[in-house]
């Protein structure tokens, strides 16, 4: 990037200008400066301008940004007069809200790490493109096929707003209990299938001198992932709608119930170890990586972020959460997954066919190999990783995926409710140190999602 | 030539006026403002709602938690620090050393005090349960942040270990300035320690202690930085340590109710200036003159 002081001058007067035209606009007549939509053609098939730079800002953090860097080149290599402008940044928040109530943000964005805009606000706030026309066009490796198609299943509804695509998420999380292969071999123990077998070879690890289970007490979310996975198994994909949708009474449902009694089990049976509930993320898993606790819930990020910590040969591996009872309505393999790394198209961008086009390069088979390799971590575009040599615990990330086929759920009440996900933890960490029982447990959370779904001043969604 | 001083004024302070003016009013302002407001943190237009923000404050549970433990820690930072930084100044009377560290923790930012105390109080491998389980006190083993009980106390417990220093050197100041001949005088009457200390120290440096319990009453309805890096949740387990900043820190940058965040400040704000006025008049005694 060549930026000098005339250059940044040139930008702020541009911003103030613009957000004079804001200020001072009816409806609609502030487009003025937007690069038009061109000729679309087999080759080209948003439109792009050939000329209209394109500003990229992107969160660098756990995954780094160099996938991004490869999208915009490979962009450049077929539109070689378009200076993308890429900004590799912490705190994507604290930068880009003043952009975005100024209604100038930049045309491309991943509003993803800790400092992230709330996606939910930007949504009800109208200021996302929707992605349709980008998910239609074709693909980059493939002619033939949509970039809707190119996809894990799943990608495009976690990012979908009341039947609108606003949101794609890059990088693939799924959830479920992790445990170490070798130190499972040496005692002879396989993961179990079914609740009822956790709780035995629970048993079983306690006698042989090590504690069965940990969780990141200090943040009490870690321990909810299991407790609606094993809920969403039993219940199937209507209970996890029911939840999401607030209807009256799905936090009491007997699926619910039934998984709040097995988390409280861990805690009743003495399975969980002492002090759990006052340790940070890192202190849980540093034990575990110890191998002082067999199990620990966490999302696929945990080998990454135990990476500097974790003992050779330890060989960490991600279970799916097993089934809640011998009738579960989804089968074994159910995974819990989303997708995370959120890219957007700001609805007041400069140059939306330009985003959009970023967007299907970054969506390419190149780019999101790359994204495997420099990140460690699961792209969400299908067939990505094939053939290239994953480490255990990404391994078993990617069979967990093909094992779970389309049985392949989650929540949006997280990204759509946050004063019900803050409700929840409470509850959960009350019931994961038995100061609160199942019952209590899901009156509690009720009691939120009904005040929730009373407060008019909270946007409602539906699926 | 008083013209010119005037003028040298005005230019040396129109910057300094300019900056306080943009950073500091206008945001004040400005948190006055959206405060009768929706703002969602990036809407460009948001809609006027009148006392919809204060009304809805008045039952928000969150909120009420965090005035009750506010209030709690009014009650017990700003005795226990001033109580504790009196009785060390009075000890410690002459030897510099421990005054040295005893302001070592003035020294630490707070991100550093707490992520410390979090290590002291972590339950399975933390300094506190070490240390009694070193002198046989097993049993008195606990996860204190975690546990409902327990964890505003701790909380308070940091504040006032990090606050007390300051507080030593600045008794321990106002102590050096009472002269010394009353003190003999007194002594010569028969007057025991004690008595010196209630009938002439605490008198003659009345207005440093006056000063602290300003300053300690609105770092007692703050404490955001403490519960945010060292509480479980942050704010919990269950609310028990939540405080006011951290609800508007949550309402803001988690639930994207900037508007409410903002009515939240403002109440705040009119609580410390409340507090300050009557900290001041409760604490007001007819200064002593010495000749």
């Amino acid at each position: 990037m060549n930026l000098t002081r005339r250059t940044a001058l040139a930008g702020v007067a541009a911003v103030a200008a613009s957000t004079g035209l804001a200020a001072c606009a009816t409806a609609g007549g502030d487009d003025g400066d937007k690069v038009k939509q061109g000729d679309t053609s087999a080759e080209n098939p948003l439109g792009v301008s050939a000329e209209a730079a394109l500003e990229v800002v992107i969160f660098k953090g756990g995954y780094g940004d160099q996938y991004a860097i490869d999208a915009g080149t490979s962009l450049k290599q077929k539109f070689p007069k378009v200076a993308v402008d890429h900004k590799g940044i912490q705190g994507v928040g604290e930068v880009l809200q003043p952009r975005f109530v100024a209604d100038s943000p930049p045309d491309v964005v991943d509003n993803s790490g800790a400092g992230r805009l709330d996606l939910a606000t930007l949504v009800s706030a109208g200021k996302l493109t929707d992605l349709t026309s980008l998910l239609d066009a074709p693909s980059l490796d493939d002619p033939g096929k949509k970039v809707r198609d190119t996809l894990m299943p799943g990608v495009i509804e976690d990012g979908t707003f009341d039947g609108k695509p606003l949101v794609l998420n890059y990088s693939s999380v799924l959830w479920g209990v992790w445990y170490s292969k070798s130190l499972f071999a040496k005692h002879g123990w396989t993961f179990p299938k079914t609740w009822d077998e956790m709780l035995t070879l629970n048993d079983e690890i306690k006698k042989a001198g090590l504690h069965p289970w940990t969780w990141q007490g200090k943040y009490p979310e870690y321990l909810n992932d299991p407790l609606v996975s094993l809920a969403a198994k039993a219940g199937g994909f209507d209970l996890v709608k029911s939840i999401d949708n607030l209807q009256p009474g799905a936090w009491q449902s007997p699926a619910m119930l039934a998984a709040a009694e097995a988390i409280y089990q861990l805690a009743v049976r003495g399975h969980i170890m002492p002090g759990s509930e006052g340790l940070s993320h890192t202190e849980a898993q540093n034990a575990w990586c110890k191998g002082q606790v067999a199990f620990i819930p966490c999302g696929s990020w945990l080998e990454g972020e135990q990476q500097a910590v974790t003992p050779a040969g330890f060989d960490m591996v991600m279970g799916t959460v097993p089934a809640l009872t011998g009738s579960d309505k989804l089968p074994n393999g159910a995974v819990m997954a989303a997708s995370s790394e959120s890219f957007i198209v700001p609805a007041k961008a400069k140059n939306v066919p330009g985003g959009l086009e970023f967007l299907r390069h970054l969506f390419s088979q190149k780019v999101a190999r790359g994204f495997a390799e420099t990140a460690k971590a699961l792209p969400v575009v299908a067939g990505a990783t094939d053939g290239l040599n994953l480490s255990s615990g990404l391994g078993s990330v990617a069979e967990a995926v093909k094992a779970a086929g389309p049985n392949v759920f989650s929540y949006k009440f997280r990204t759509w409710y946050a004063p019900l996900s803050k409700a929840l933890d409470d509850a959960t960490g009350e019931l994961a140190t038995k100061r609160i029982n199942p019952q209590q447990w899901a009156g509690r959370v009720q009691k939120a999602a009904d005040a929730v779904a009373k407060d008019s001043s909270i946007v409602k969604h539906q699926r | 030539m008083r013209h010119g001083k005037y003028r040298f004024l005005v230019g040396a302070l129109i910057v300094p006026l300019a900056l306080y003016g943009v950073f500091v009013l206008s945001p004040y302002l400005q948190a006055f403002q959206l405060s009768f407001t929706n703002w969602n943190g990036v809407d460009s237009a948001p809609e006027f709602t009148g006392f919809d923000n204060y009304v809805k404050l008045l039952d928000d549970p969150l909120f009420l938690a965090g005035l009750r433990h506010n209030g709690l820690m009014l009650l017990v930072v700003p005795l226990a620090v001033i109580v504790v930084a009196l009785a060390l100044a009075a000890a410690t009377k002459g030897t510099r050393v421990y005054r040295v560290v005893y302001f070592f923790p003035q020294l630490l930012s707070v991100a550093i005090i707490a992520v410390l105390w979090q290590f002291v109080y972590t339950p399975n491998s933390g300094l506190l349960n070490g240390a009694l389980s070193a002198v046989g006190l097993d049993s008195w083993r606990r996860s204190w942040l975690a546990e409902p009980d327990l964890a505003l106390w701790c909380v308070m417990a940091v504040m006032i270990w990090s606050a007390v220093g300051f507080y030593v050197v600045l008794f321990s100041a106002a102590m050096e300035s009472v002269p010394a001949d009353i003190m003999e005088a007194a002594a010569i009457d028969g007057a025991g320690s004690v008595t010196v200390f209630r009938r002439i120290t605490l008198p003659l440096i009345w207005e440093s202690v006056q000063v602290g319990w300003i300053y300690l009453g609105i770092a007692a309805l703050d404490g955001f930085a403490l519960v945010q890096i060292m509480t479980v949740g942050p704010g919990g387990p269950d609310n028990s340590t939540e405080v006011m900043g951290l609800g508007l820190y949550r309402a803001a940058f988690t639930f994207g109710k900037f508007g409410y965040a903002s009515a939240m400040g403002v109440a705040i704000f009119f609580a410390t200036l409340t507090i300050a006025a009557l900290l001041l008049r409760v604490t007001r005694r007819e200064r002593v003159e010495l000749a």
